[in-house]
């Protein structure tokens, strides 16, 4: 999950970000810490050879050069982040090879539920990406806020209920990788992991009909099974019923999640239920 | 009769919580005998309890920060042991209970140690440094100490009766929401919070008058010390950002009471919203914190390097753009909330402009040390190792501020690493270095030196091993609250942050033993001279511990740095012959006014948590009576006789004197 081992466009592009802007900031803070351990070294009490100035408070040109420094910097990372955040947002389509993959992610009470829309299928803590192909994202949550993280792919973003937000990404290598609620969501919240695999895009179809086969089918009765809370150990699959499922979700005509609530009885026990 | 509160609200399930409270019950039982037995209990009513005297509220809000330093600190512990253990297995707390304690951990480090550990220092050495003999509202600064004790004890109170909330420090909706967390603790949070809130804005208010209404002749803005200005900016913060705190609370408050829909999921409430509120309290909030601790920093550097501060005007100028800019900038908390890459650009870069005055500051300090005489007393120390790290800590900061960069750390660990770094970096340092500083100020003696210079070495030592494997965890992905994982890439880090943490207890040990032992040898560690660090501003121009009136006559300022000014002339001009003229001297009264209504709030809060509606009632009607009372006195002022003052003073300059004399002859 090494933030600086990017498997996909979007994250090595944060990553380069994120290494220039510590690199520019680097040209100014390693020369500064040096002159405090050096000054201070220097001008100790017990060093004959250093000369005392007590008067010595105010010289114009230090000033400029102190309040230069700093603002060239910012001007510098400013653009930095300007640019960046432009180049970078995440409802910004990305390029890529084969038609572009709908994948709508519900954050459940502790679980995730990724609705393929147009494959008609849906799986639950499992993600499973064609290599190469964009990837657009919708995101809602059933109950309560998560944050929708694949490190290695970059750019997280909140879930929330009643409203969507979209991300757009693309993995660039096969392989099996892991994402992760990044906004505490109560007691089931450290499993809210999830693995990720990018398989190659001449299996992907091969997937999707294994999964149409095999899974239940995810409808009104089953989503509302689905939605309450529990730590999910396996990887369901299901057979989508309705493609319109994520909308209802995301307009509440689907209401929120009852959960999360306490997982203990005992605490339980002063609430008068 | 009780509301929701019955015998299962005490955890008998849950033995750790229930173990600590009756611990700190007995230590409390037991201190309250022992003061009883040896017969203290009026002088701690008359001298602390009910004291207006801006020294004594100053020093009850440090001992506050103090004691939740040691709550807070026992809840990281337990943390970091969590995690250093929570390898594929439930470690050592289960969620419900991990849950509380980070939540309590982040609430209790910011607004019952942070928050009291600086105002307490401004209250103690603001009007010093002013030349004045009190703050401008004394009675009321009182009631604002007890209120934010209040709010200490609630949280505390939350450990065996009931629970704290378990959401975070800042309680997001809808998580905080009734049908998310139908328990008392997030009532707990909110109650406490409004209720410190209240003592917070009050001390705020109280200091923002002070400076600009009491200060001593020729004291004019520009020549105040700069902690003097880092107090007016901290606290005109204090009143601009802590309405929207409560405001913000209220409204989560009407969620649960009343039904209301402001952050619900259902019925059009909007979670956003909250988000937004709390963040703009909460980033100023930081400033809040750290501006005084700059102002400390520019203390202690300019006094141990024998130098005025360099670029003073300079200094004013970033601290007030510090103040103004930090109000605009709160949305860096949130970039991936998916606002859009304008608004996202417009405020990284709004944040990256803060650190323009926060890196001239450094560059002061820096020059400020250039061609002094540098002493490497424990507060010089904590003031370098302070510039060092906070410019770490200053750069993860930026670095964040950077929308894209953001979108790999937001909640990581490396952003908890970050705040860590300058919230303790620069706060915590502060408030040791001032504690230092001003110790001999406060009670007339040093701390002892080597104990001292032992708890910064810890405690330096221990941030870095702490926090450096939690930004490198942050960089493998790993996100904050997790009370388990199952990656084993993250493990040698949680383990190695968790022997930093030992070796950060250790720091804190040492700052333990080094005040019993400085106590235990206050004769040896005695400075008569009021002035041991060869000081530059006016609070070193009273002896130590202060008269209750600071000054015996009010102090005329000529220029900056007042005291080193009075000091050089005495020594070109020999010293002073002339005696001064005394005249009486008018001095508040002591009141329990403070104490009393903030009982009352206690009941209030506590029934107000526990639905008791009847004693909601008591509580209201006992604290609006306290103020009632209080309002209709006839008497606030004492005089003191200028024949007492003459005589309190000779004594004092007498004794100083004899404490030069024996400094200066050769021994």
């Amino acid at each position: 999950m090494n933030i600086l081992d990017p498997q996909g466009p979007i994250a090595a592009a944060n990553k380069t970000i994120l290494i220039d802007s510590v690199a520019i900031m680097l040209a100014i803070v390693v020369p500064t810490i040096v002159a405090i351990l050096a000054f201070a070294y220097w001008f100790r009490q017990s060093n004959p050879r250093a000369r005392y100035l007590p008067d010595f408070a105010y010289s114009g040109r230090i000033e400029l050069v102190v309040w230069s420094i700093p603002a060239l910097t910012i001007i510098l990372l400013g653009g930095v982040a300007w640019i960046g955040s432009h180049e970078l947002d995440p409802a910004v389509r990305v390029e890529g090879t084969g038609s572009p993959v709908r994948i709508q992610a519900v954050s459940l009470d502790w679980k995730w539920l990724f609705i393929y829309p147009d494959q008609r299928v849906a799986t639950v803590n499992s993600l499973t990406v064609p290599v190469g192909a964009p990837l657009e994202f919708e995101l809602t949550s059933a109950s309560v806020w998560n944050v929708f993280f694949i490190p290695q792919l970059g750019s997280m973003i909140y879930t929330m209920n009643g409203m969507v937000t979209r991300l757009n990404l693309r993995a660039d290598n096969e392989g099996d990788l892991r994402g992760l609620s990044a906004h505490f969501s109560g007691d089931g919240f450290p499993s809210m992991m999830f693995d990720v695999h990018v398989i190659s895009p001449l299996d992907f179809p091969n997937w999707v009909a294994n999964t149409a086969k095999t899974g239940a089918v995810l409808d009104a009765d089953s989503y509302r099974e689905l939605e309450r809370q529990s730590v999910e150990t396996g990887r369901r699959v299901y057979r989508l019923d309705n493609p319109r499922l994520f909308e209802y979700i995301a307009t509440q005509k689907i209401p929120p999640a009852p959960g999360p609530t306490l997982t203990t009885q005992s605490a339980q026990s002063y609430l008068g239920k | 009769m009780l509301g929701k509160l019955d015998i299962s609200a005490i955890p008998i399930d849950e033995p750790i919580p229930l173990v600590a409270g009756g611990i700190v019950l007995a230590i409390i039982l037991a201190v309250l005998i022992w003061a009883g037995v040896k017969g203290y209990y009026p002088y701690i009513w008359r001298e602390w309890i009910t004291s207006v005297d801006h020294k004594r509220i100053g020093v009850m809000y440090v001992l506050l920060a103090m004691v939740m330093l040691l709550r807070g600190g026992i809840d990281a512990i337990m943390m970091r042991a969590q995690l250093a253990i929570a390898f594929h297995s439930d470690g050592l707390f289960p969620p419900q209970h991990y849950n509380q304690i980070f939540s309590a951990h982040g609430t209790i480090m910011i607004f019952f140690v942070g928050m009291p550990f600086v105002i307490g220092l401004m209250n103690l050495i603001v009007p010093l440094q002013l030349g004045v003999r009190d703050v401008a509202f004394p009675t009321l600064n009182s009631v604002g100490f007890w209120l934010t004790a209040t709010g200490a004890l609630l949280v505390n109170i939350s450990l065996v009766i009931g629970e704290f909330a378990r959401t975070g420090w800042l309680v997001f909706p809808p998580l905080s929401e009734l049908t998310y967390s139908p328990g008392v603790g997030v009532d707990y949070y909110a109650w406490s919070l409004e209720i410190s809130g209240i003592g917070t804005l009050v001390a705020g208010i109280n200091l923002v008058t002070t400076v600009l209404k009491l200060r001593t002749r020729g004291m004019t803005y520009l020549r105040m010390p700069m902690f003097c200005w880092t107090t007016l900016a901290s606290n005109l913060l204090i009143i601009a950002a802590f309405p929207i705190l409560t405001a913000t609370l209220t409204m989560l408050i009407l969620d649960r009471y009343l039904g209301f829909h402001f952050f619900t999921n259902e019925a059009g409430g909007n979670s956003m919203m909250f988000m937004n509120l709390i963040w703009a309290w909460g980033h100023p909030e930081v400033y809040i914190l750290v501006l005084p601790a700059f102002g400390i920093f520019s203390e202690v550097v300019s006094t141990f390097s024998s130098k005025a501060l360099f670029g003073y005007r300079s200094m004013v100028l970033a601290t007030m753009a510090i103040c103004i800019i930090s109000f605009m900038v709160w949305l860096h908390h949130f970039f991936t909330m998916g606002a859009g890459p304008n608004v996202n650009a417009v405020f990284g870069i709004a944040s990256m402009i803060i650190a323009v005055p926060t890196g001239v500051k450094i560059y002061n300090w820096l020059f400020t040390m250039f061609g002094g005489r540098i002493r490497f007393d424990t507060p010089m120390m904590w003031a370098v190792g302070f510039m060092v790290t906070f410019i770490i800590g200053g750069l993860t900061g930026v670095l964040v501020a950077v929308p894209p960069a953001d979108f790999l750390l937001h909640n990581s660990l490396f952003l908890v690493a970050h705040f860590h770094n300058v919230i303790i970096g620069a706060v915590l340092f502060g408030a040791f270095a001032g504690y230092t500083y001003w110790f001999p100020k406060a009670f007339g003696f040093r701390l002892h030196e080597g104990l001292g210079k032992a708890a910064f070495w810890f405690t330096l030592i221990g941030f870095y091993v702490t926090f450096v494997p939690l930004y490198a965890a942050g960089m493998l992905g790993m996100t904050r609250r997790m009370q388990h994982y199952d990656v084993a890439e993250w493990r040698p880090w949680m383990i190695a942050a968790g022997v930093g943490t030992i070796l950060l207890t250790i720091g804190v040990v040492f700052q333990l033993l080094q005040l019993a032992v400085s106590i235990r040898h206050r004769d040896e560690l005695r400075d008569a001279t009021g002035d041991p660090w060869d000081g530059r501003s006016l609070e070193w121009a009273t002896s130590s511990p202060p008269p209750v009136f600071n000054f015996a006559v009010m102090p005329n300022v000529t220029g900056e740095d007042a005291y080193w000014t009075i000091k050089s002339k005495a020594r070109q001009q020999g010293l002073q012959a002339r005696e001064p003229d005394y005249r009486d001297i008018e001095m508040p009264r002591n009141s329990p006014t403070g104490f009393v209504c903030a009982f009352f709030a206690t009941v209030m809060g506590f029934a107000l948590i526990w639905h008791i509606w009847w004693m909601v009632i008591l509580g209201l009607v006992g604290a609006f009576a306290t103020f009632v009372v209080f309002a209709w006195r006839d008497h606030d002022e004492y005089v003191i006789p200028a024949d007492e003052v003459a005589r309190i003073d000779r004594a004092n300059l007498a004794e100083r004197q004899a404490a030069v004399n024996a400094a200066e002859s050769p021994a």
